[in-house]
Parts: C-alpha cells; sequence; structure tokens
C-alpha cells in the first residue's frame, strides 16, 4: 500500500511561525488568527490548508450540535509491532498526546442544516490518517447509527492509507468499511463522502471513493499509489496536476469540487435533493 | 509498493535452499510465494479444471491480461474463476505486467461476477499479485475507484465466494479480489498490507530490513490464520508448491471444493450479511 509521501517543505522554520502561518504554496506569511478565521484557507492564493478532525467537524455541523461517539474505540496492537525507532504502542501514545484523539477519525453526530447526521472526519495529524482497526471499528459503528437513527451519513477523510503498524488487520478494515458504507447505502440513506487533502492508499481504495457522492476541495491530493513509486516503475515524470482535485474531477472520479466556504451548503444542498 | 519478482530465469534455488519449516523465516517464506517457478495461474487451471473458458475485457477499454476471468468447471462444480496471472515467460510477464491489474481487470472482474450471481454460480479466486498496478494510465482510470469498488461489490455478492492466496497477496491489488466467504491460503503464500521491502524503506528507513519488516508484519499463513484472517491453510509439497505442482493443485482443488461445499445451502440473499459479519469482526475488540 503506498505511503504518503511528504510533499517538499522549506528546510527552516522561521521562529515566527508561532504568530504566522506561512502558506505552503504561496509561502505568504498570514497572522495567524486571520488564517483560523478563514478556515484556514491562505486569503492570498486560496490555497486550502489541512484541518484537524475537531475544526472539520465544526466547520460541517451547526453551531454546537457535534457530539463525538464512539470515543472508546481506539487503537490496538494485535501483531505487537516494533520497528527499528520503537514500539508501536510508544508512536501511536504520542500521536494521541499530540492530537487529543485516540484514533485517526472522529466519529459524532451531528446537525448540518438542522438535518440529522451521522458525520467522521479523519485526521491527518494522527499517524498520517492511516486506517487501523480502531478507524475501521468507529466507521463501522457510525455506519450502523446512521442505519439506526435513518440519518445521512457524511464522511471526510484524510489519510495516507493503511496503517502498517497493524498488518494485514489494517488491511482488512478496507473491506469492512466498504460494506459498511455499502449497508448504509442499500438501507436508502446517502453517503455522502468528502475526500479532503490528501486522501491516499487504502482509504481512497476503500470507503472515500464509495460515495453516493465524491466531493473534493481545491486542489486536494487524492489518488492510489505514491507519485514517486509511479515516477520510478514508469520512468517518466509526472504532469504537475497529477492526482489532484482538478485531475480526478478531468477523469470522472469526482462529482464536484466544492469551496471551503461553500462545502456545508453544497452537502445540504444534496440532502434536500435526496428528500431530508 | 511492492516490487516485482524477478522475471527469468526460472530457478528454484530459493525453493532448494529452503529450510523445515519450523525453522523457515518470514522473508523465507515471502522468497518461496514469489518464486518465479511457483505454479502460475494457467497451471493450476490446467490441473484442475476440466473445462476453463476464459472472457475477455471491461466493456470500457481494456482486456486486462494481469487478471484472468473465465467459467470453469471444478470437479463437479461449475464456478466463475478469477485470478491474477503473472505470467510465465518474459513475454508473459510483460504483458501481464507481473500480475500487477489495472483498474480494467477489477472491472472485467466485477462484470463476470455479476453474471455468475445472474446464473446462480460460485466465484472462485485465485490470488498473486505483488500489488495493483502503480501507473499513469491505472490513475486516470480510476484505480483507487476500481479496487474500492470491486472490494466493495465482493462483499455484496448474492452468490458463494471462495478465495485462495496461492503466492503473493500484494495489499489492496489482492484484496480487491479476496473478499470472500472462504479465504484459503498455501502454506508458503504470503499476504500483506505491503510489501516488506516497502515497509522497511518507510519504518527502518532502509529496504535492506525486508526480513525484518516481514517478520514483523506477520504475514505467514499460520500468523494469519491466528488472526483470523485466514480460515484454512493448503499444505504444499515438501519443498514448496513449486517442486511438485500437480500435488499443489491437487490439494487446492480439493480444499476448493471442501469450501464451496460448506457454503452449500446458504441463500443467496443471506451472503452480503455473512460476509460482513466475517470481516467486521477482524481486527474488533472488546
Amino acid at each position: 500500500m503506498s505511503w504518503y509521501v511528504k510533499p517538499e517543505t522549506p528546510a527552516k522554520i522561521p521562529p515566527a511561525k508561532a504568530l504566522w502561518e506561512i502558506c505552503p504554496r504561496c509561502r505568504a506569511y498570514v497572522p495567524r488568527k486571520e488564517w483560523k478565521d478563514n478556515g484556514s484557507i491562505c486569503p492570498r492564493c486560496n490555497y486550502h490548508g489541512r484541518l484537524k478532525a475537531r475544526e472539520r467537524a465544526e466547520l460541517l455541523s451547526d453551531a454546537g450540535t457535534f457530539k463525538e461517539m464512539f470515543r472508546e474505540v481506539s487503537y490496538s496492537d494485535h501483531l505487537s509491532f516494533r520497528d527499528a525507532s520503537g514500539p508501536y504502542v510508544e508512536k501511536v501514545e504520542a500521536a494521541i498526546g499530540k492530537t487529543g484523539e485516540t484514533e485517526s477519525i472522529l466519529t459524532g453526530s451531528a446537525a448540518m442544516g438542522g438535518i440529522p447526521v451521522a458525520l467522521g472526519a479523519m485526521d491527518f495529524a494522527f499517524m498520517g490518517g492511516s486506517l487501523g482497526t480502531g478507524t475501521g471499528e468507529r466507521i463501522a459503528r457510525l455506519c450502523e447509527f446512521a442505519m439506526e437513527e435513518r440519518r445521512p451519513l457524511v464522511i471526510c477523510s484524510a489519510s495516507g492509507g493503511a496503517r502498517m503498524q497493524e498488518g494485514i488487520l489494517s488491511l482488512m478494515q478496507m473491506a469492512k468499511t466498504a460494506a459498511a458504507v455499502r449497508r448504509v447505502k442499500d438501507a436508502g440513506l446517502p453517503y455522502i463522502s468528502v475526500l479532503t487533502d490528501p486522501t491516499t492508499g487504502g482509504v481512497s481504495a476503500s470507503f472515500a471513493m464509495l460515495g453516493d457522492i465524491n466531493i473534493t476541495e481545491p486542489r486536494t491530493l487524492i489518488g492510489f499509489a505514491g507519485r514517486r513509486v509511479i515516477e520510478n516503475t514508469i520512468r517518466q515524470k509526472l504532469p504537475a496536476d497529477f492526482q489532484t482535485a482538478e485531475y480526478l474531477l478531468d477523469h470522472g472520479f469526482a462529482d464536484s469540487i466544492v469551496e471551503r466556504r461553500e462545502l456545508k451548503a453544497f452537502i445540504v444542498k444534496m440532502l434536500h435533493y435526496f428528500g431530508f | 509498493m511492492a516490487k516485482t519478482s524477478k522475471a527469468a530465469p526460472r530457478r528454484t534455488a530459493s525453493a532448494g535452499k529452503a529450510k523445515p519449516s519450523a525453522a523457515k523465516s518470514a522473508m523465507d517464506v515471502v522468497k518461496l510465494a514469489r518464486d518465479p517457478a511457483r505454479p502460475h495461474i494457467f497451471d493450476y487451471i490446467r490441473e484442475i479444471c476440466a473445462d476453463f473458458t476464459e472472457l475477455h475485457g471491461d466493456r470500457l477499454v481494456n482486456d486486462d491480461r494481469a487478471l484472468v476471468c473465465g467459467f470453469a468447471q471444478i470437479g463437479p462444480r461449475k464456478v466463475l474463476l478469477c485470478g491474477h496471472n503473472k505470467g510465465a515467460t518474459v513475454e508473459e510477464n510483460m504483458a501481464a505486467n507481473f500480475g500487477m491489474a489495472n483498474p480494467d481487470g477489477y472491472r472485467k472482474a466485477m462484470r463476470l461476477m455479476a453474471l455468475a450471481e445472474k446464473f446462480r454460480l460460485p466465484v472462485v479466486t485465485f490470488v498473486d499479485t505483488p500489488g495493483a498496478y502503480p501507473g499513469r494510465e491505472a490513475e486516470e482510470r480510476g484505480q483507487a475507484e476500481a479496487i474500492a469498488k470491486s472490494i466493495e461489490f465482493m462483499g455484496a455478492l448474492k452468490t458463494p465466494v471462495v478465495c485462495v492466496i496461492t503466492g503473493e497477496g500484494g495489499s489492496g491489488g489482492a484484496l480487491a479480489v479476496a473478499v470472500g466467504d472462504r479465504i484459503l491460503m498455501l502454506e508458503n503464500a504470503v499476504y500483506s498490507v505491503i510489501s516488506p521491502e516497502g515497509c522497511a524503506g518507510i519504518l527502518w528507513r532502509d529496504g535492506a530490513k525486508a526480513p525484518e519488516a516481514a517478520a514483523a508484519l506477520k504475514i505467514t499463513a499460520p500468523d494469519l490464520k491466528k488472526l483470523g484472517v485466514v480460515d484454512s491453510i493448503i499444505p504444499e509439497p515438501a519443498g514448496g508448491a513449486q517442486k511438485n505442482p500437480k500435488a499443489a493443485a491437487a490439494a487446492v482443488k480439493k480444499a476448493v471444493l471442501a469450501a464451496l461445499a460448506e457454503l452449500d445451502g446458504i441463500a443467496p440473499a443471506d451472503f452480503p450479511a455473512l460476509r460482513y459479519g466475517k470481516f467486521s469482526a477482524m481486527g474488533r475488540f472488546a
């Protein structure tokens, strides 16, 4: 499974980082408050910065309606995995400490435009948003919740793919989540998948691509294999827009590219079309 | 992404050096699983199927040689057989991308699986791939979507599905045709979320640490059975399937027929829920 390859970033982060956000695309210095107030979108070049899962949930939910569920479902070290730099448990506990989340997806109930929904948002800061057994279990439970309460399902993905420290069982979460979202769709409920930056590997190749509606934000990275893996395989350079949201739309795999400011309204409009 | 196995010349050196099974390291098994002399899909078809009628194409763009599909007679059973094709010669290797399927391959398999479902035929899949093909056209034609759809589609098939991991079970490219009611695995096959080399490159920052990664990932048949991912292990002849392909094929045939017999009597409409139960239990914890 391709693992997310970090894009080139400037070697040195200036000390001013504490007060300023530096746009990764246009390198503009933006006061942190202005950056956050603007939905983590660069006011100069419209770069859509990555959101934490909770920021994403806040962005899409009616104020104060998001209620977290299944927080007790966390990672599991089935393989007693350790690599050169130590045991998996230490790394995942560090991710929990850093993000305040207990898995790579935040799940819960929310209202969107007054419509009760089952909402999931992945957090790329949690081990690259990797799909572990806890992630898969939360998604499965979120799907069951959607079916029980006849709610639309909305999942925002952000992931490098499967979590290799959980081995084959992380791969099996692709089958589990695909079957879970299928059940929601078969129950006559809509599943809206929001592919956010980045969505690759085993997540793009499972539930993230299976929405009744697949939407994404401008210039989001979406693909299966990593760019470098492909370039090494075919021994040629890939176009600059390869695996972007725009490229996906051109090739017929995204329903729409929606600006972050319009995202919630777009989803609510879809739900209205579906009779909610 | 998985590395492709070396094409030619065919050799059995790694098998010849194999230690008794108790002492085999995970990397020894990886080498056995990738041995180019190991039986390929058409070797199994020749030994197992009284008839095999290959059907081609996804009706969209292509006929992917990396994934072979057709109706087959296995003993008393008529089934749809889909399997990865690594190719036995250099020309075949190239034509079949060493068994790395494109979206077209998964779409062909889905098209024919729908036909099998319509006429109440069970589906049998043979899995032997380093992974899905990482190429420009593959991405353009929606590799992620094809794999996702195939995984979802197989989960919802209203007909029995038996999957056999015969060699390399390489990540999403393998799982795309390995969502079944019974998952069988040859003794010296491997099945992994990432190749040992890929994992070592990322987590050890050194591809040469692949043996450590192979051990840590728990990718051999006994480990996968313990983890509940594999239902049963098909024993191989001494030294591996390549030492005696006929005997290996006979064991595969027996195991497939036994698995199909276990699924007799289940109402077609019940399979999706049973399959969801099976896969949703994987990695679940109290």
